[in-house]
């Protein structure tokens, strides 16, 4: 069969950790190597240790005084751990309406990807087999798209989905989120599936199988790789969206968390460990992803700009 | 030829794609210069009113300093995050255990969204309860000062930033041939020689396609800005596309603004494209070097 030769063929994936050239210093010259190494680059060092307490530090003070209570976070040292740690920030903001922000953003995301996806998948496809002329402008188009800023579009995407009846819904958010996700995603698959050996193509073309056979059959096996990458650079961007929420959307039923957390700065007023708790909430499932796959997820981050 | 035709997938695969991206896209991108001749509040339809927009925005000062206000900004962006991530992505690039554990951590703000960042350091630098209250900061309006707020931004948009593009450079570091250094070594170049000789020069195009990333998405960028400070004290951080944002829909003149809005994409390009030949000619002088 095929589609087993097909699954075990090595596809290098895109991106900054893509292809790394072996180490092939003759054997000789590694002492060398190890001896230049040996010696510890002390700038480098401190500059990473300084970058490093930049980063770690806020990270830091959002979770210690999302556990504090509003009166150890008034009095107490900002950078001491919390004097009684406590839950209590969290039940109120999971009953100040964040489940029907993280429901809003688990449907914006889920339908951004699956219309990048689908419609990703089959375009590189074609942009990577099909000899149309049309085709390749098409791509060339798609490609422009990359320098478009999303915040220099949004009155015309304003006059859009008002024209459109769509304002103040969640279709609103998506379509023009997934749009812009588009060149990206085409970008990423496009060079994975121009990596396919042209033998494959013509083994399926040998027995028969038509277009959509080829795509179900041979593509969507082949670039499972550059998919994962695209679901994850699209859902994150879907999912961190600020832009298009904020200009399309206003009323509660609607409210995604990015903006649901601006509200809750409003909402909560000077409790800071409340806010900083629904801060601390919304990064979560992104940083379980995270744990689970850090490569996958960094790949897809710069998904399309690694080389 | 005719033979395996049929095989290929027919122009119909792509179609889709690209009629969606022209529609939420494409098309935005041609109307906003449409509208930039419009007069439109926001409903109804604009009306076409010429040159009037143009013509307003050469006198308009509060517009021209949001402008120059941005151009600083831009720069003094670019200037903070290049060698940051530049020496930590190449830093990063090491396949030491201890940089890989490290490196690790350095990309947390990557998984952070832009409200969500922007609301922690407003609270960190909060001149009452925040984080200068600690430490011999203390009383320094971060924020709240119009002669350091700036300057406050820029170095929140550093720390947003800096992750993504110190990715782009560990990714690039890692593909330099080890052989070049070894050479180096041989010749006796030490560390700091190896680096302006071998990584910089071979880093360009990275230093490149970071750069334009860099400048195109400072120029347009403002909701940080919107979260921190709203654009105050005063002025003092009203960069120009959140002039434009708060022209449009908090003052309803949506053509005016979309003024703002094609000026800002005609700079992001003319700058984009001033850096790639720029930088052409500069590569090819350095390939004759052998490098």
């Amino acid at each position: 069969m095929s589609t087993q030769h097909v699954t075990t063929t090595p596809v290098a994936a895109p991106g900054p950790g893509g292809p790394r050239p072996p180490v092939s210093a003759p054997r000789r010259r590694r002492p060398l190597r190890a001896r230049l190494r040996r010696r510890p680059n002390l700038l480098a060092g401190v500059l990473a240790t300084i970058w490093l307490i930049l980063v770690a530090g806020p990270l830091y003070y959002m979770i210690s005084s999302s556990l504090r209570s509003r009166s150890d976070y008034l009095s107490g040292n900002p950078l001491a751990p919390p004097s009684s740690p406590t839950l209590e920030n969290y039940w109120t903001v999971l009953e100040g309406g964040f489940t029907r922000y993280l429901f809003n953003n688990v449907v914006v995301t889920v339908a951004t990807v699956l219309i990048v996806v689908g419609l990703a998948v089959p375009a590189a496809y074609a942009i990577a087999r099909s000899t149309s002329r049309l085709v390749q402008r098409g791509f060339t188009l798609l490609l422009a798209g990359l320098a478009i800023p999303a915040q220099a579009t949004i009155i015309p995407v304003y006059l859009l989905i008002t024209r459109m009846n769509l304002y103040d819904s969640l279709t609103a958010i998506i379509l023009p989120t997934a749009a812009f996700a588009l060149p990206v995603g085409t970008l990423v698959l496009t060079n994975s599936l121009r990596d396919v050996p042209r033998e494959l193509y013509e083994a399926q073309a040998i027995d028969g199988a038509g277009a959509f056979r080829v795509l179900r059959h041979l593509v969507l096996p082949l670039a499972r790789p550059a998919i994962v990458t695209v679901v994850i650079f699209t859902s994150l961007t879907a999912w961190n969206g600020f832009l298009f929420p904020l200009v399309l959307t206003q009323s509660e039923s609607t409210r995604v968390l990015t903006l649901g957390l601006w509200n809750f700065q409003g909402q909560f007023g000077t409790n800071v460990p409340a806010l900083l708790a629904a801060v601390t909430l919304s990064v979560l499932p992104i940083f379980v992803v995270y744990l689970i796959g850090r490569r996958f997820l960094l790949s897809g981050l710069t998904a399309g700009f690694g080389k | 030829m005719s033979h395996t035709a049929h095989h290929r997938p027919s122009a119909l695969y792509a179609l889709p794609a690209f009629g969606f991206f022209a529609l939420f896209a494409a098309l935005p991108m041609v109307l906003v210069v449409y509208l930039s001749f419009t007069s439109w509040g926001g409903l109804g339809l604009p009306e076409p009113n010429g040159l009037q927009n143009w013509s307003r925005l050469l006198n308009d000062e509060a517009a021209l300093a949001s402008m120059w206000r941005t151009a600083l900004f831009t720069a003094l962006a670019w200037a903070a995050q290049t060698p940051i991530a530049l020496l930590i992505g190449v830093w990063a690039a090491g396949r030491q255990r201890n940089r890989a554990v490290l490196s690790s951590l350095f990309f947390l703000p990557l998984l952070l969204s832009t409200a969500a960042i922007a609301l922690l350091w407003q609270a960190l630098l909060d001149p009452n309860f925040g984080i200068t209250q600690a430490g011999p900061l203390g009383g320094i309006l971060f924020l709240g000062d119009p002669a350091i707020a700036l300057y406050t931004v820029v170095f929140v948009i550093t720390w947003q930033y800096v992750p993504f593009h110190t990715l782009l450079y560990q990714g690039a570091a890692r593909t330099i041939p080890a052989s070049l250094y070894d050479s180096a070594t041989l010749d006796g170049a030490g560390r700091f020689k190896q680096f302006w000789h071998i990584t910089l020069p071979q880093l360009r195009y990275t230093i490149i396609t970071s750069s334009i990333l860099m400048v195109v998405g400072t120029l347009t960028t403002f909701e940080t800005v919107l979260i921190l400070t709203g654009g105050g004290p005063g002025t003092a951080t009203r960069i120009a596309p959140l002039h434009m944002y708060i022209t449009g829909f908090s003052g309803f003149e949506m053509g005016y603004a979309s003024t703002i809005a094609v000026l800002l994409v005609v700079f992001g390009t003319g700058l984009s494209l001033l850096v790639m030949r720029i930088s052409r000619f500069r590569s090819m002088s350095s390939q004759q070097e052998g490098l």
